[in-house]
């Protein structure tokens, strides 16, 4: 029971490169259907402990949990089955470059579920795409022909293909435009709400923290030194939080979502009707 | 062991069509088998019963939406979790586009193929002479301000070229000194020439193989990891870097390996005949009964000086050839990964083919002029 409840333990993380240590007696919770994101300064081992929990880097101790099964200790054959149960955006979208975003998104379905017809597949891949905010006619195109923000809808839309209960981000809104960067958030939240997903989201995006952000943990001395909603990290004493949050970025980023707020409580007070309009 | 997706299908009553029931999970892992059944359903559709389903996602709502599209059916039995995806998936709907990049039939496509190839030769023919145009300039560039030459990294080049490839081209000459001596030793035996094995060995190593197998082998090692290096700088945007700093990069990367490979050829080709030479005296002094060091002795009366000189004319025209190859192909990539291996093997295969031509041109030039 307690299990399902926590899709991600992390217990006595250590993670050393050469002579530097990165994550020392390391833990962390998620909790199932939230969307978590992970803060930290450059170099804290953020991208590090999510290449730790999906299995890509060997600490050298501590127990990660996924899903019920422990990463850390397992085989490569085991663990495929889990494999099929999360979905990864990297950085830059790592989208495979000799094939089209359709074909990108097929690859897990044609691993995974080889006994799905290539017409269901074809379709999965398109739904996949749009759904992910691209246009139709991107699934025909290369990585190469596609702008940063699209290469990122695209890895998301692979992310999805198998239609996981976990999704990894890292840094989903780095290099976006801030218009880019809100849809992004936006269309996040909306797939965390319909398809039910947990969510691990690596991000310097102070405003994504703020709109769709369930609970933030911070890395430091490392660590988890926090994790809680960001009223509750707010009320800390840690000199690295005060300043992230409540440096001028973080000032301006929690007056906009004010701003935000506050326009969403009138237009909804105003016209009902509109609000899901808006929102949507 | 996984449970799939099964549906009935109950019959209507009377007029009008049927009603089909989905039962157990309809999720990505259960449905690849019952989608082919579903797509072969014969009879038309009224209602799309979802009471009996247990668990969805999006795959089940997107087979639901286009049985529900298709026959025209309502869909019942909905739970609020299902209902919210199919909605989601309706709205990510739209008329098909083509999943693939389009693709011509296979009639068209091979002539098509041809004549890209085709104008895609021409095109390259010109884009060397670009190169070799730019390569010139550059050069008159350098020549005119001597202060801006890459110093540290032609040493490095050197080092890189030449220095690190002693061994593997040392073993090679050797065994290949070896073979000679050997097989000449065969077929002259029949004459009762034997000794003749020594000019074999001597003219052929230090005129033609030592420069030649040299050629490959910087070819293979270093015009390779040239067009690499530079193909993955194009991908990663370092050479546009460099060019909005000011730093041209072909002062900064190809010159310095073109001249390298021009200086370190003469060398390693001489190396080459010369560990080659090592190579068929180590053997005929095992099986001819030639002493090591009569073996050295008898090649400088055997063979002409001019011979030396042939085979290190044409060694650093090799050089340039191999290197122009590399630092070319590895200028040319752009678009993705698999880039950076086709003209991997482009510099190689255009470095060795070229060279192999311009051999038989020397070969026949230096017998015309008197150093047959």
């Amino acid at each position: 029971m307690e299990k399902a409840q926590f899709p991600i333990r992390v217990r006595g993380l250590r993670n050393v490169f050469g002579s530097h240590v990165i994550h020392d007696g390391l833990d962390l919770d998620v909790r199932k259907g939230e969307i978590l994101g992970v803060v930290g300064g450059s170099g804290t081992g953020k991208s590090v402990l999510m290449r730790t929990i999906i299995g890509l880097q060997i600490p050298d101790a501590g127990e990660v949990d996924v899903l019920g099964d422990t990463i850390t200790d397992a085989q490569d054959d085991s663990d495929i089955d889990i494999r099929s149960r999360w979905g990864v955006l990297f950085q830059g979208g790592a989208l495979f470059s000799t094939l089209t975003v359709a074909e990108n998104v097929e690859v897990p379905l044609r691993e995974f579920y080889p006994e799905i017809s290539d017409d269901l597949r074809h379709e999965i891949a398109r739904y996949k795409v749009l759904l992910s905010g691209l246009p139709a006619e991107a699934t025909s195109k290369y990585p190469s022909e596609l702008s940063g923000g699209m290469k990122k809808r695209a890895g998301l839309a692979r992310a999805l293909a198998l239609d996981p209960e976990l999704l990894f981000l890292d840094e989903p809104t780095a290099g976006l435009d801030p218009i880019g960067a809100a849809a992004f958030d936006q269309l996040i939240l909306q797939l965390q709400q319909t398809l039910d997903l947990t969510v691990f989201l690596i991000t310097h995006d102070l405003d994504t923290l703020y709109e769709i952000c369930d609970r933030v943990a911070v890395i430091a001395d490392k660590k988890v030194i926090a994790v809680g909603t960001i009223p509750e990290l707010l009320a800390l004493d840690h000199p690295w939080i005060q300043e992230y949050f409540n440096g001028p970025r973080g000032r301006a980023a929690q007056d906009a979502q004010e701003r935000h707020a506050a326009v969403k409580t009138r237009i909804s007070a105003d016209a009902p009707s509109q609000a899901g309009a808006d929102e949507a | 062991m996984r449970e799939l997706t099964d549906f009935t299908i109950v019959p209507a009553t009377g007029e009008g069509a049927s009603k089909l029931a989905f039962s157990g999970p309809m999720t990505v892992s259960s449905l690849g088998r019952t989608d082919a059944r579903l797509r072969d359903l014969s009879e038309s559709i009224a209602e799309i019963d979802l009471s009996g389903v247990t668990r969805m996602d999006t795959v089940g709502a997107w087979t639901v939406w286009r049985l529900s599209r298709d026959h025209d059916a309502k869909i019942t039995g909905c739970s609020e979790s299902a209902q919210k995806l199919v909605d989601a998936i309706s709205k990510a709907d739209t008329n098909a586009e083509n999943v693939r990049a389009p693709r011509l039939p296979l009639l068209r496509r091979v002539p098509a193929h041809v004549g890209e190839v085709m104008i895609g030769l021409g095109k390259g023919a010109l884009q060397v002479l670009g190169f070799i145009g730019q390569v010139i300039q550059s050069s008159g560039t350098l020549i005119r301000h001597p202060g801006r030459f890459r110093m540290k990294a032609l040493v490095h080049q050197m080092e890189l070229v030449g220095v690190n490839s002693l061994a593997i081209i040392g073993l090679m000459s050797f065994l290949v000194g070896i073979v000679i001596a050997q097989q000449g030793a065969v077929q002259l035996r029949q004459f009762g020439a034997e000794i003749y094995t020594v000019n074999l060995v001597g003219r052929l190593t230090l005129r033609e193989l030592g420069v030649l197998m040299t050629a490959i082998m910087v070819a293979g090692r270093s015009g390779s990891a040239f067009a690499a290096q530079l193909g993955t700088m194009k991908l990663t945007e370092e050479v546009d870097a460099m060019r909005t700093i000011g730093v041209s990069p072909m002062e900064a990367l190809v010159l310095p390996r073109l001249l390298a490979t021009m200086l370190m050829m003469p060398l390693l080709g001489f190396y080459s005949a010369f560990i080659g030479i090592i190579g068929g005296a180590f053997l005929s002094s095992i099986t001819l009964g030639i002493p090591f060091f009569t073996f050295l002795a008898r090649i400088q009366e055997v063979v002409p000086l001019h011979d030396v000189w042939v085979g290190i004319t044409k060694a650093p025209v090799f050089g340039l050839i191999v290197a122009l190859a590399g630092c070319y192909q590895g200028m040319q990539v752009k678009n993705n990964a698999e880039e950076v291996g086709t003209r991997t093997t482009a510099a190689v295969v255009m470095a060795i083919f070229t060279v192999i031509v311009l051999d038989a041109f020397f070969a026949v030039f230096f017998t015309e002029i008197g150093w047959g």
